[in-house]
């Protein structure tokens, strides 16, 4: 049977899901972060760390999935740090964000030094391709073990924010703190809880490129991914399932380029390579629109 | 008093170094309509959020039913059966009027039966005497649904003690009216006990029982309203007697000052924001335009301050096109002092006198050859202070650290600095105190007298009743109904401003 163009389908499918998980994990990260009223830029700085403490806790305990629940951990440390700092009366978050990430890349390249070398156990996959016999479809659905957590938690969010007291009151911290007080609920706390559960889903999603993919610990290991879902939570207009289409389409975007190349086309692949970045462009020129806006939370005042 | 419902014991409360309450006590009788009262900063927000929980006093007791309650949230308050409806909306935009409701709800269950918990919403809200869509976003409520959304929220949780806060300010009067006699009716049939905190007499002497006056953190009188006159609230409210309005020159000859024709203008492609509006105002006129807010009055001072330029459409004077350029301004002596003057006509971080020269900075003796002449800048200036009665540390203060009745008195110096012959004020007391307003109305007077033709726009329609010569109801960008001061109706006035 020939494949042909039928290969850089199922090379993008396989990118997408390969791609797009630590991409919806920050970005659920983030979205729970922004409901309850704060933002968090400091995803980079959990993300790195968790992709280090993740490996190194895989490399010590022997299991992998151990490695994540440290990972998620050391984020949340994270999470609980910033939300703790911005609690106090004229913090700006996003500063406050960007002194979080650059901490969690320094002190993740300080510790992390040691752990370059050694291998570490890796996150098991399975293939949900059993339809088929072909190996280049079994590869393209090769499933790891977060992605199908990743959506669960979109889910869990997508129905939690509407229909269950804890959601209701994330949303009422987002969306306005007088009335929250004036209700008697503690704002402070609701968002030190969110921005944690925040931050530690960024930490899994570090662990992620730890343990998964790529799969190893280096310094070059995020490259910005956990700035890019903190946009893509705007284009997904703050709604926990728009979360995980976005970062699928991200994912395929990336994708294209190694997909071209499998298939043989070399041509331009830089270009392609691109793709993504173009994407975001994009994603970015057409949302523009002060009526959407109204989506968002209105203590993150980005709506006027 | 026989069955005080809450009793305030030598509250105090600080914030930094402002003492904000200072040992107030007072009692409130169960089953009555109580008006809180008091000039801006005298704490009558405060202690209602005292009673509420939403802060905590210093010192002090608080008695509800008689008996002494710790009350550290306003969650606490209502178990204890006292709601407060808030000056500002304490409701969520992006939420549904049920999640609204829902959220008020002392404990939310973990996870939401939406079709049950909408049941029994629809079944509450059937008992209401006002009806709102429980689907509908509250962004997309007008101010008069929100204001009842908040009142029915207070009694979704059952609090038989309501505190509202300046709850009449965003209404027209016709709602004002509406939400009051409903409040009033829940006081006679159902022993609600009601407190508002008001600085409009209308509302005291309209629907109140009893009041109590604070002023500078400190409780100063109060009791029955029948025992007072307005005179004796407003002494009460300001420490002395209240300077007097000036008498109104009567001018005998008509002379047309200002003139605006067919002003149109849109907001993007097609919404009409003005149109087609005209009006006249003559020499020594006060022309009062009253509307409910958002129906082109701020695009009408914009176009009038030469911020915007209109679609089409003209503004003459004297029978002379004018363009709302500095030159032609200088050159008729058209001035503006549009609302939130801080933000629409001062440089906040310049000096006082600064501000005040903005206006003619540019010209001999201020300036010559290009060079602006400080010292004369400043005489001035410390001319305009004292004339105009600005309470100003000194004129090199910036203007942003002055109270917001100061402010104004600045801006309007400045504006009436050139003997203006046209003035056009947007809101001119909106968040001003009892002395402030009535300075500030006393300066609009003045002008009028000297000849000045004064366009006003108020959203405070006791304003428009108050100074106006002739009144103007602006409603979607046109006048929709004219008539002199002398024959004004309130009713006809607040239909049309409805649009009706």
């Amino acid at each position: 049977m020939e494949l042909g163009p039928w290969l850089i389908v199922l090379a993008m499918i396989g990118g997408a899901i390969r791609v797009s998980t630590p991409f919806l994990f920050v970005s659920l990260g983030e979205c729970v972060t922004e409901k309850s009223g704060r933002i968090n830029l400091g995803h980079e700085g959990s993300l790195i760390m968790g992709a280090m403490s993740g490996y190194g806790a895989s490399l010590f305990t022997g299991s992998a999935w151990l490695g994540i629940l440290v990972a998620g951990l050391v984020g949340s440390l994270f999470g609980l740090f910033h939300s703790w700092i911005c609690n106090k009366p004229g913090v700006n978050h996003t500063a406050m964000g960007i002194a979080l990430m650059m901490l969690g890349t320094g002190l993740a390249f300080f510790f992390g030094k040691p752990l370059i070398k050694p291998t570490a156990p890796r996150l098991g996959d399975f293939s949900l391709a059993w339809f088929s016999a072909l190996p280049q479809v079994k590869q393209a659905f090769l499933i790891n073990g977060l992605f199908p957590i990743g959506l669960l938690v979109a889910v869990v969010f997508h129905f939690g924010f509407k229909y269950s007291r804890w959601g209701m009151v994330v949303r009422l911290a987002g969306e306005s703190a007088e009335a929250g007080t004036a209700l008697g609920y503690n704002i402070n706390k609701t968002r030190v809880i969110a921005t944690s559960i925040g931050s530690f889903l960024s930490g899994v999603a570090g662990a992620y490129l730890s343990l998964y993919y790529p799969g190893s610990w280096n310094e070059g290991l995020s490259s910005g991914q956990g700035l890019m879902a903190v946009a893509l939570v705007i284009f997904a207009r703050w709604k926990p399932m728009r979360c995980f289409t976005a970062s699928l389409l991200f994912g395929a975007a990336s994708a294209l380029g190694p997909a071209l190349q499998s298939a043989g086309y070399s041509y331009g692949y830089y270009l392609f390579n691109a793709a993504p970045y173009v994407l975001t462009l994009i994603i970015i020129s057409v949302s523009v629109s002060t009526k959407k806006f109204n989506d968002a939370p209105g203590e993150l005042h980005v709506s006027e | 008093m026989a069955n005080p419902v809450i009793s305030v014991k030598n509250i105090s409360k600080s914030f930094g170094v402002t003492k904000a309450l200072d040992k107030v006590t007072f009692e409130i009788e169960e089953g009555t309509f109580h008006a809180l009262m008091g000039e801006n900063g005298a704490g009558k927000s405060t202690i209602a959020k005292c009673i509420m929980g939403y802060y905590g006093a210093d010192d002090g007791e608080l008695l509800i039913h008689g008996s002494k309650t710790a009350i550290t949230n306003p969650k606490d308050a209502h178990r204890h059966g006292v709601g407060m409806v808030y000056q500002h909306f304490m409701l969520v935009d992006n939420m549904t009027v049920a999640e609204n409701l829902m959220l008020a709800r002392e404990a939310l269950p973990f996870v939401f039966n939406w079709t049950r918990e909408k049941k029994s919403l629809i079944e509450f809200m059937s008992t209401m005497p006002f009806q709102l869509d429980l689907k509908k976003l509250v962004r997309d409520l007008s101010a008069g649904e929100k204001q009842k959304l908040e009142i029915i929220k207070m009694l979704y949780l059952n609090c038989k003690v309501l505190i509202l806060d300046e709850p009449t300010s965003v209404l027209t009067p016709d709602e004002a009216d509406n939400i009051l006699s409903f409040l009033k009716r829940l006081v006679i049939e159902n022993k609600f006990t009601v407190i508002i905190i008001t600085h409009k007499f209308r509302e005291v002497f309209g629907y109140a029982d009893t009041l109590s006056v604070l002023r500078k953190g400190k409780y100063v009188g109060g009791g029955k309203v029948t025992g007072f006159t307005k005179a004796d609230i407003a002494e009460l409210m300001v420490g002395n007697k209240v300077s007097e309005m000036p008498q109104r020159r009567n001018y005998a000859d008509n002379v047309l000052k200002l003139q605006l024709l067919d002003l149109y203008d849109k907001e993007g492609s097609d919404i009409a924001v003005l149109n087609n509006l005209s009006l006249k105002v003559k020499k020594g006129e006060i022309y009062g335009i009253a509307g409910v807010s958002g129906n082109g009055q701020k695009r009408l001072v914009e176009i009038l301050a030469g911020q915007k330029t209109a679609t089409s459409g003209k503004i003459m004077v004297d029978a002379k096109e004018f363009v709302p350029m500095r030159k032609a301004m200088q050159e008729t002596k058209f001035y503006c002092l549009p609302e939130e003057p801080i933000k629409n006509a001062c440089v906040p971080e310049m000096s006082v006198a600064e501000n005040m020269s903005l206006r003619f900075f540019d010209k001999v003796p201020f300036h010559r050859k290009g060079i602006v002449i400080k010292k004369n800048i400043n005489e001035k200036a410390e001319e305009l202070i004292k004339k105009f009665n600005v309470k100003t540390p000194s004129p090199q203060t910036p203007i942003k650290s002055l109270s917001g009745g100061n402010v104004q008195r600045a801006v309007l110096a400045r504006e009436l600095s050139e003997d203006a012959e046209v003035l056009v004020v947007s809101n001119p007391c909106f968040g001003l105190d009892f002395v402030a307003t009535v300075d500030v109305r006393a300066l609009i007077i003045q002008a009028r007298n000297k000849g000045t033709a004064v366009l006003l726009l108020s959203e405070d329609l006791d304003e428009i009743m108050e100074l106006s010569d002739r009144v103007g109801v602006i409603y979607n960008g046109t006048i929709v109904y004219e008539t002199s001061a002398g024959e004004v109706n309130i009713k006809i006035l607040g239909e049309k401003m409805a649009g009706n």
